[in-house]
Protein backbone atom coordinates (compact mmCIF):
# COMPACT_ATOMS: atom_id res chain seq x y z
CA UNK A 1 0.00 0.00 0.00
CA UNK A 2 1.06 3.31 -0.56
CA UNK A 3 2.54 5.95 1.87
CA UNK A 4 -0.86 8.30 1.75
CA UNK A 5 -2.78 5.24 3.18
CA UNK A 6 -0.38 4.99 6.18
CA UNK A 7 0.21 8.75 6.87
CA UNK A 8 -2.94 8.66 8.64
CA UNK A 9 -2.26 5.49 10.75
CA UNK A 10 0.98 6.96 12.19
CA UNK A 11 -0.26 8.30 14.98
CA UNK A 12 -2.28 4.80 15.72
CA UNK A 13 0.69 2.49 15.28
CA UNK A 14 3.08 4.43 17.87
CA UNK A 15 0.18 4.64 20.17
CA UNK A 16 -0.65 0.72 20.06
CA UNK A 17 -4.05 1.65 18.88
CA UNK A 18 -3.83 -0.01 15.24
CA UNK A 19 -5.63 -3.35 14.48
CA UNK A 20 -3.34 -6.36 14.83
CA UNK A 21 -3.64 -7.11 10.97
CA UNK A 22 -3.01 -3.75 9.92
CA UNK A 23 -0.12 -3.38 12.04
CA UNK A 24 1.10 -6.42 10.93
CA UNK A 25 0.75 -4.84 7.43
CA UNK A 26 2.41 -1.45 8.32
CA UNK A 27 5.23 -3.44 9.42
CA UNK A 28 5.87 -4.97 6.60
CA UNK A 29 5.85 -1.47 4.43
CA UNK A 30 7.97 -0.09 6.68
CA UNK A 31 10.78 -2.46 6.00
CA UNK A 32 10.83 -1.30 2.36
CA UNK A 33 9.52 1.79 3.43
CA UNK A 34 12.63 4.80 4.21
CA UNK A 35 10.08 7.52 4.57
CA UNK A 36 7.72 6.30 7.02
CA UNK A 37 10.15 4.60 9.03
CA UNK A 38 11.66 8.16 9.67
CA UNK A 39 8.09 9.33 10.52
CA UNK A 40 7.72 6.68 12.84
CA UNK A 41 11.34 6.72 14.28
CA UNK A 42 10.18 10.79 14.81
CA UNK A 43 7.32 10.06 16.42
CA UNK A 44 8.64 7.68 18.67
CA UNK A 45 11.34 10.31 19.58
CA UNK A 46 9.18 12.63 20.26
CA UNK A 47 6.52 10.23 22.57
CA UNK A 48 9.32 9.41 24.63
CA UNK A 49 10.74 13.02 25.50
CA UNK A 50 7.10 13.95 26.35
CA UNK A 51 6.93 10.92 28.37
CA UNK A 52 10.18 11.97 30.50
CA UNK A 53 9.87 16.04 30.32
CA UNK A 54 5.63 15.55 31.45
CA UNK A 55 6.57 13.51 34.42
CA UNK A 56 7.73 16.40 36.29
CA UNK A 57 5.73 17.51 39.17
CA UNK A 58 5.62 15.36 42.25
CA UNK A 59 3.62 15.98 45.27
CA UNK A 60 5.13 16.66 49.05
CA UNK A 61 4.92 13.73 51.11
CA UNK A 62 3.34 16.33 53.52
CA UNK A 63 0.71 17.31 50.64
CA UNK A 64 -0.19 13.44 50.42
CA UNK A 65 -0.57 13.33 54.08
CA UNK A 66 -2.87 16.04 54.24
CA UNK A 67 -5.25 14.46 51.69
CA UNK A 68 -4.45 11.17 53.01
CA UNK A 69 -5.72 12.10 56.68
CA UNK A 70 -8.95 13.63 55.15
CA UNK A 71 -10.37 10.83 53.59
CA UNK A 72 -9.41 8.21 56.64
CA UNK A 73 -11.31 11.57 58.64
CA UNK A 74 -14.47 11.18 56.40
CA UNK A 75 -14.23 7.57 55.70
CA UNK A 76 -14.13 6.38 59.14
CA UNK A 77 -16.66 8.54 60.38
CA UNK A 78 -19.43 6.40 58.45
CA UNK A 79 -17.84 3.10 59.70
CA UNK A 80 -18.31 4.90 63.28
CA UNK A 81 -22.00 5.63 62.03
CA UNK A 82 -22.40 2.22 61.07
CA UNK A 83 -21.27 0.48 64.16
CA UNK A 84 -23.08 2.88 66.41
CA UNK A 85 -26.18 1.83 64.10
CA UNK A 86 -25.12 -1.62 64.18
CA UNK A 87 -24.39 -1.57 67.98
CA UNK A 88 -27.69 0.09 68.74
CA UNK A 89 -29.31 -2.73 66.70
CA UNK A 90 -27.78 -5.27 68.68
CA UNK A 91 -28.03 -4.10 72.06
CA UNK A 92 -31.77 -3.34 71.17
CA UNK A 93 -32.14 -6.86 69.89
CA UNK A 94 -29.99 -8.67 73.29
CA UNK A 95 -32.46 -6.22 75.58
CA UNK A 96 -35.48 -7.76 73.86
CA UNK A 97 -34.32 -11.16 73.60
CA UNK A 98 -33.73 -10.89 77.39
CA UNK A 99 -37.16 -9.34 78.30
CA UNK A 100 -38.90 -11.69 75.92
CA UNK A 101 -37.10 -14.73 77.62
CA UNK A 102 -37.45 -12.80 81.10
CA UNK A 103 -41.39 -12.12 80.05
CA UNK A 104 -41.52 -15.47 79.14
CA UNK A 105 -40.05 -17.23 81.91
CA UNK A 106 -42.10 -15.03 84.09
CA UNK A 107 -45.39 -16.28 82.44
CA UNK A 108 -44.05 -20.16 82.43
CA UNK A 109 -43.19 -20.04 86.29
CA UNK A 110 -46.74 -18.05 86.48
CA UNK A 111 -48.78 -20.92 84.87
CA UNK A 112 -46.58 -23.22 86.94
CA UNK A 113 -48.22 -22.19 90.19
CA UNK A 114 -51.46 -22.01 89.30
CA UNK A 115 -50.85 -25.71 87.77
CA UNK A 116 -49.51 -26.51 90.86
CA UNK A 117 -52.06 -25.13 92.90
CA UNK A 118 -55.11 -26.61 90.34
CA UNK A 119 -53.51 -29.95 90.81
CA UNK A 120 -53.32 -29.70 94.25
CA UNK A 121 -56.85 -29.25 94.58
CA UNK A 122 -57.70 -32.20 91.43
CA UNK A 123 -55.92 -34.60 93.74
CA UNK A 124 -57.60 -33.10 97.03
CA UNK A 125 -61.11 -33.85 95.46
CA UNK A 126 -59.91 -37.23 93.96
CA UNK A 127 -58.47 -38.67 97.54
CA UNK A 128 -60.97 -40.68 99.23
CA UNK A 129 -59.73 -38.65 102.09
CA UNK A 130 -58.98 -35.06 100.73
CA UNK A 131 -58.79 -33.62 104.84
CA UNK A 132 -57.26 -34.56 107.63
CA UNK A 133 -59.11 -32.19 109.69
CA UNK A 134 -62.63 -33.23 108.88
CA UNK A 135 -64.90 -30.18 110.54
CA UNK A 136 -67.10 -27.13 109.51
CA UNK A 137 -65.90 -25.73 112.84
CA UNK A 138 -62.87 -22.49 111.91
CA UNK A 139 -62.29 -23.25 115.66
CA UNK A 140 -61.42 -26.98 115.37
CA UNK A 141 -59.55 -26.11 111.82
CA UNK A 142 -57.55 -23.52 112.75
CA UNK A 143 -55.72 -25.23 115.55
CA UNK A 144 -55.25 -28.14 114.13
CA UNK A 145 -52.60 -26.45 112.17
CA UNK A 146 -50.61 -25.09 114.87
CA UNK A 147 -47.05 -26.95 114.83
CA UNK A 148 -48.05 -28.03 111.48
CA UNK A 149 -47.26 -25.22 109.58
CA UNK A 150 -44.99 -21.97 110.28
CA UNK A 151 -47.14 -19.82 110.23
CA UNK A 152 -51.22 -19.08 111.45
CA UNK A 153 -54.11 -17.32 109.66
CA UNK A 154 -57.85 -16.28 110.95
CA UNK A 155 -61.02 -18.51 109.34
CA UNK A 156 -63.91 -16.47 108.57
CA UNK A 157 -67.53 -16.99 110.01
CA UNK A 158 -69.16 -18.17 107.43
CA UNK A 159 -72.52 -18.96 109.16
CA UNK A 160 -74.65 -15.81 107.46
CA UNK A 161 -72.86 -17.32 103.73
CA UNK A 162 -73.56 -19.98 101.28
CA UNK A 163 -70.01 -21.47 101.95
CA UNK A 164 -69.18 -24.28 104.37
CA UNK A 165 -65.87 -25.34 105.57
CA UNK A 166 -65.55 -28.68 105.22
CA UNK A 167 -62.23 -29.47 106.33
CA UNK A 168 -58.27 -28.70 105.86
CA UNK A 169 -54.91 -30.58 105.31
CA UNK A 170 -51.24 -29.66 105.70
CA UNK A 171 -49.96 -29.46 101.56
CA UNK A 172 -46.64 -28.16 99.94
CA UNK A 173 -45.84 -26.13 97.04
CA UNK A 174 -42.50 -26.12 96.25
CA UNK A 175 -41.49 -27.72 99.05
CA UNK A 176 -43.07 -24.93 100.84
CA UNK A 177 -45.49 -26.25 103.47
CA UNK A 178 -49.06 -24.84 103.86
CA UNK A 179 -52.76 -24.72 104.74
CA UNK A 180 -55.47 -26.26 102.66
CA UNK A 181 -58.93 -25.55 103.17
CA UNK A 182 -61.78 -27.12 101.39
CA UNK A 183 -64.53 -25.13 101.38
CA UNK A 184 -68.12 -26.05 99.89
CA UNK A 185 -70.52 -23.88 97.99
CA UNK A 186 -73.82 -25.65 96.80
CA UNK A 187 -72.50 -28.60 95.25
CA UNK A 188 -68.83 -27.16 94.41
CA UNK A 189 -66.03 -27.38 96.22
CA UNK A 190 -63.38 -24.80 96.76
CA UNK A 191 -59.89 -25.15 98.00
CA UNK A 192 -58.08 -22.15 99.65
CA UNK A 193 -54.07 -22.39 99.64
CA UNK A 194 -52.79 -20.21 103.19
CA UNK A 195 -48.75 -19.87 102.21
CA UNK A 196 -46.09 -18.35 104.23
CA UNK A 197 -45.22 -15.59 101.24
CA UNK A 198 -41.38 -15.65 102.25
CA UNK A 199 -41.19 -18.90 101.61
CA UNK A 200 -42.50 -18.47 97.74
CA UNK A 201 -40.86 -15.49 96.99
CA UNK A 202 -38.38 -16.00 94.06
CA UNK A 203 -39.80 -19.57 93.37
CA UNK A 204 -42.81 -18.23 91.60
CA UNK A 205 -43.66 -14.36 90.39
CA UNK A 206 -47.42 -13.39 91.74
CA UNK A 207 -49.47 -11.11 91.54
CA UNK A 208 -52.78 -10.65 92.37
CA UNK A 209 -56.15 -11.26 90.94
CA UNK A 210 -58.14 -13.53 89.33
CA UNK A 211 -58.00 -15.82 86.54
CA UNK A 212 -58.95 -18.96 85.01
CA UNK A 213 -56.99 -22.57 85.24
CA UNK A 214 -57.59 -25.83 83.60
CA UNK A 215 -60.89 -24.11 83.65
CA UNK A 216 -61.08 -23.49 87.30
CA UNK A 217 -61.61 -19.86 88.55
CA UNK A 218 -59.09 -18.77 90.97
CA UNK A 219 -58.17 -16.01 92.83
CA UNK A 220 -54.66 -14.95 94.71
CA UNK A 221 -53.71 -12.40 97.08
CA UNK A 222 -51.13 -11.48 99.41
CA UNK A 223 -52.20 -10.50 102.91
CA UNK A 224 -49.96 -9.79 106.02
CA UNK A 225 -47.35 -11.67 105.16
CA UNK A 226 -49.32 -14.61 103.78
CA UNK A 227 -49.90 -16.12 99.59
CA UNK A 228 -54.09 -17.07 99.17
CA UNK A 229 -55.04 -19.09 96.47
CA UNK A 230 -58.80 -19.78 96.27
CA UNK A 231 -59.68 -22.44 93.59
CA UNK A 232 -62.77 -24.56 92.14
CA UNK A 233 -65.28 -25.15 89.72
CA UNK A 234 -67.64 -22.81 91.65
CA UNK A 235 -68.62 -19.65 89.44
CA UNK A 236 -66.23 -16.64 89.63
CA UNK A 237 -68.38 -14.36 91.39
CA UNK A 238 -68.69 -17.55 94.28
CA UNK A 239 -64.87 -17.62 94.06
CA UNK A 240 -64.78 -13.51 94.57
CA UNK A 241 -67.28 -13.84 97.85
CA UNK A 242 -65.12 -16.65 99.49
CA UNK A 243 -61.80 -14.37 98.70
CA UNK A 244 -64.02 -11.57 100.06
CA UNK A 245 -64.65 -13.76 103.51
CA UNK A 246 -61.35 -14.78 103.85
CA UNK A 247 -59.54 -11.24 103.17
CA UNK A 248 -62.05 -9.47 105.94
CA UNK A 249 -61.12 -12.61 108.40
CA UNK A 250 -57.80 -11.73 107.39
CA UNK A 251 -57.37 -8.12 108.09
CA UNK B 1 -35.65 -13.55 68.31
CA UNK B 2 -33.65 -16.19 66.84
CA UNK B 3 -29.87 -15.33 65.70
CA UNK B 4 -30.23 -15.64 62.19
CA UNK B 5 -33.07 -12.88 62.51
CA UNK B 6 -30.28 -11.08 64.49
CA UNK B 7 -27.53 -11.24 61.79
CA UNK B 8 -29.86 -10.72 59.50
CA UNK B 9 -30.97 -6.88 60.78
CA UNK B 10 -27.45 -5.87 61.67
CA UNK B 11 -26.23 -7.14 58.08
CA UNK B 12 -29.29 -4.87 56.51
CA UNK B 13 -28.38 -2.33 58.56
CA UNK B 14 -24.88 -2.39 57.69
CA UNK B 15 -25.50 -2.72 54.50
CA UNK B 16 -28.07 0.20 53.98
CA UNK B 17 -26.04 2.59 55.73
CA UNK B 18 -23.20 2.63 53.50
CA UNK B 19 -22.11 1.90 50.18
CA UNK B 20 -20.11 -1.55 50.05
CA UNK B 21 -17.95 0.06 48.07
CA UNK B 22 -16.71 3.10 50.97
CA UNK B 23 -14.36 1.29 52.31
CA UNK B 24 -11.83 0.46 49.14
CA UNK B 25 -12.32 4.19 47.93
CA UNK B 26 -8.33 5.36 49.53
CA UNK B 27 -7.22 2.03 48.27
CA UNK B 28 -8.53 2.73 44.75
CA UNK B 29 -7.51 6.66 44.90
CA UNK B 30 -4.40 6.70 46.60
CA UNK B 31 -1.96 5.11 44.07
CA UNK B 32 -3.33 7.47 41.79
CA UNK B 33 -2.39 10.73 43.63
CA UNK B 34 1.05 11.35 42.40
CA UNK B 35 -0.16 11.24 38.66
CA UNK B 36 -3.21 13.38 39.28
CA UNK B 37 -0.82 15.94 41.33
CA UNK B 38 1.36 16.03 38.21
CA UNK B 39 -1.61 16.20 35.93
CA UNK B 40 -3.12 18.86 38.07
CA UNK B 41 0.54 20.69 38.31
CA UNK B 42 0.33 21.01 33.97
CA UNK B 43 -3.18 22.06 34.39
CA UNK B 44 -2.49 24.76 36.53
CA UNK B 45 0.66 25.66 35.92
CA UNK B 46 1.15 25.85 39.88
CA UNK B 47 1.91 24.45 42.57
CA UNK B 48 -0.23 25.82 45.04
CA UNK B 49 -3.29 25.36 42.60
CA UNK B 50 -2.36 22.02 41.93
CA UNK B 51 -2.76 21.13 45.16
CA UNK B 52 -5.81 22.54 46.06
CA UNK B 53 -7.05 21.09 42.54
CA UNK B 54 -5.93 17.54 43.92
CA UNK B 55 -7.36 18.20 47.52
CA UNK B 56 -10.94 19.19 46.12
CA UNK B 57 -10.83 16.18 43.19
CA UNK B 58 -10.59 13.53 46.31
CA UNK B 59 -13.02 15.42 48.90
CA UNK B 60 -15.57 15.32 45.44
CA UNK B 61 -14.48 11.48 44.57
CA UNK B 62 -15.19 10.15 48.08
CA UNK B 63 -18.41 12.16 48.49
CA UNK B 64 -19.68 10.61 44.69
CA UNK B 65 -18.29 7.30 45.35
CA UNK B 66 -21.50 5.38 46.27
CA UNK B 67 -22.22 6.38 42.46
CA UNK B 68 -19.32 4.74 41.22
CA UNK B 69 -19.67 1.56 39.65
CA UNK B 70 -16.98 -1.39 40.30
CA UNK B 71 -15.51 -2.72 37.40
CA UNK B 72 -15.91 0.47 35.25
CA UNK B 73 -12.37 2.81 34.70
CA UNK B 74 -11.70 4.35 38.23
CA UNK B 75 -8.89 5.83 36.85
CA UNK B 76 -10.55 7.60 34.32
CA UNK B 77 -12.98 8.60 36.50
CA UNK B 78 -11.01 9.87 38.84
CA UNK B 79 -9.36 12.05 35.83
CA UNK B 80 -12.70 12.99 34.94
CA UNK B 81 -13.60 14.68 38.28
CA UNK B 82 -9.96 16.51 38.39
CA UNK B 83 -10.40 18.19 35.02
CA UNK B 84 -14.39 19.05 35.35
CA UNK B 85 -13.03 20.94 38.66
CA UNK B 86 -10.33 22.52 37.05
CA UNK B 87 -12.25 23.25 34.34
CA UNK B 88 -14.45 24.99 36.38
CA UNK B 89 -11.73 26.85 38.49
CA UNK B 90 -11.13 30.40 38.22
CA UNK B 91 -7.69 29.24 36.93
CA UNK B 92 -9.11 26.90 34.21
CA UNK B 93 -11.91 29.31 32.59
CA UNK B 94 -9.04 31.61 32.76
CA UNK B 95 -7.01 29.14 30.48
CA UNK B 96 -9.81 27.78 28.30
CA UNK B 97 -11.64 31.09 27.49
CA UNK B 98 -8.85 32.41 25.19
CA UNK B 99 -8.58 28.47 23.65
CA UNK B 100 -10.52 28.96 19.68
CA UNK B 101 -12.52 26.02 19.38
CA UNK B 102 -10.95 24.49 16.33
CA UNK B 103 -12.60 22.16 13.74
CA UNK B 104 -11.30 18.76 15.27
CA UNK B 105 -13.53 16.46 13.77
CA UNK B 106 -13.83 18.15 10.29
CA UNK B 107 -10.56 18.32 9.48
CA UNK B 108 -8.76 15.04 7.80
CA UNK B 109 -5.40 14.05 10.19
CA UNK B 110 -2.58 15.37 8.55
CA UNK B 111 1.12 13.64 8.88
CA UNK B 112 4.31 15.50 10.32
CA UNK B 113 6.48 16.86 8.22
CA UNK B 114 9.50 15.48 7.49
CA UNK B 115 11.93 18.02 8.85
CA UNK B 116 10.55 17.92 12.42
CA UNK B 117 13.00 19.07 15.64
CA UNK B 118 12.58 15.56 17.54
CA UNK B 119 16.01 14.48 17.06
CA UNK B 120 16.91 17.77 18.59
CA UNK B 121 14.77 16.49 21.43
CA UNK B 122 17.28 13.40 22.00
CA UNK B 123 19.47 15.70 23.47
CA UNK B 124 18.64 16.00 27.53
CA UNK B 125 19.69 19.51 27.78
CA UNK B 126 16.49 20.35 26.01
CA UNK B 127 14.47 19.22 27.98
CA UNK B 128 13.52 22.82 29.31
CA UNK B 129 12.67 23.42 25.96
CA UNK B 130 10.25 20.75 25.49
CA UNK B 131 8.73 21.36 28.58
CA UNK B 132 7.98 25.04 27.99
CA UNK B 133 5.96 24.26 24.35
CA UNK B 134 4.10 21.70 26.65
CA UNK B 135 3.29 24.95 28.77
CA UNK B 136 2.38 26.68 26.39
CA UNK B 137 0.34 24.30 24.79
CA UNK B 138 -3.72 25.25 25.07
CA UNK B 139 -5.14 23.62 27.42
CA UNK B 140 -7.30 21.03 25.47
CA UNK B 141 -4.19 20.27 23.70
CA UNK B 142 -1.86 19.87 26.75
CA UNK B 143 -4.42 17.65 28.98
CA UNK B 144 -4.54 14.99 25.89
CA UNK B 145 -1.32 14.71 25.22
CA UNK B 146 -0.35 14.19 28.90
CA UNK B 147 -2.89 11.40 28.92
CA UNK B 148 -1.83 9.75 26.07
CA UNK B 149 2.10 10.44 26.74
CA UNK B 150 2.44 10.39 30.13
CA UNK B 151 -0.09 8.92 31.36
CA UNK B 152 -0.34 6.34 29.03
CA UNK B 153 -4.33 6.19 28.36
CA UNK B 154 -5.84 4.22 25.49
CA UNK B 155 -7.91 6.21 23.12
CA UNK B 156 -11.12 4.76 24.65
CA UNK B 157 -9.75 6.01 28.26
CA UNK B 158 -9.38 9.62 27.06
CA UNK B 159 -12.50 8.94 25.56
CA UNK B 160 -14.08 8.30 29.40
CA UNK B 161 -11.72 10.59 30.48
CA UNK B 162 -12.51 14.05 28.60
CA UNK B 163 -16.07 12.72 27.40
CA UNK B 164 -15.67 12.98 24.07
CA UNK B 165 -15.80 10.31 21.04
CA UNK B 166 -12.68 8.18 20.00
CA UNK B 167 -12.35 9.87 16.55
CA UNK B 168 -12.22 13.27 18.50
CA UNK B 169 -9.74 11.56 20.73
CA UNK B 170 -7.64 10.78 17.94
CA UNK B 171 -7.73 14.38 15.50
CA UNK B 172 -7.51 16.11 18.51
CA UNK B 173 -4.04 14.36 19.61
CA UNK B 174 -2.63 14.62 16.31
CA UNK B 175 -3.16 18.60 16.71
CA UNK B 176 -2.33 18.35 19.70
CA UNK B 177 1.27 16.76 18.89
CA UNK B 178 1.29 18.71 15.61
CA UNK B 179 0.95 22.16 17.65
CA UNK B 180 3.80 20.83 20.21
CA UNK B 181 6.28 20.19 17.31
CA UNK B 182 4.89 24.07 15.97
CA UNK B 183 5.86 24.92 19.63
CA UNK B 184 9.01 23.63 20.02
CA UNK B 185 10.28 24.83 16.54
CA UNK B 186 9.43 28.20 17.64
CA UNK B 187 11.65 27.79 21.09
CA UNK B 188 14.45 26.52 19.16
CA UNK B 189 14.60 29.33 16.84
CA UNK B 190 14.44 31.56 19.73
CA UNK B 191 17.32 29.56 21.65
Amino acid sequence: MACEFWNARLDPYVDGELPVDESRDFETHLRTCLTCSGAILSRLQMKRAIQVAGKRYTPSADFRRRVQREIQAKQPQRHRHRWTLAALVLATSIVAAVTSAYVERTHRRSDSVYSEIADLHVSTLASSSPVDVVSSDRHTVKPWFQGRIPFTFNLPELESSEFSLVGGRVTYLDQAPGAQLLFQIRKHRISVFVFSEDSLRGKFPLRSGTGRTLSFNSETWSQGGLRYFVIGDASAGDILSLSGLLKSAGA
Amino acid sequence: MGIRNLVRQLHSVWMSNASPQSDSFEALAMPLFDQLYNFAHWLTKNGVDAEDLVQETYVKALKGFSSFQLGTNFRAWMYRILRNTFLTSRTGLKQTATVPIDPEDSEPIVPVDRDTPESILIDRSNQRLLEHAIEELPVHYREILLLSEVEEMSYQEISETLCIPIGTVMSRLSRARRALRSGLGVQLQKG
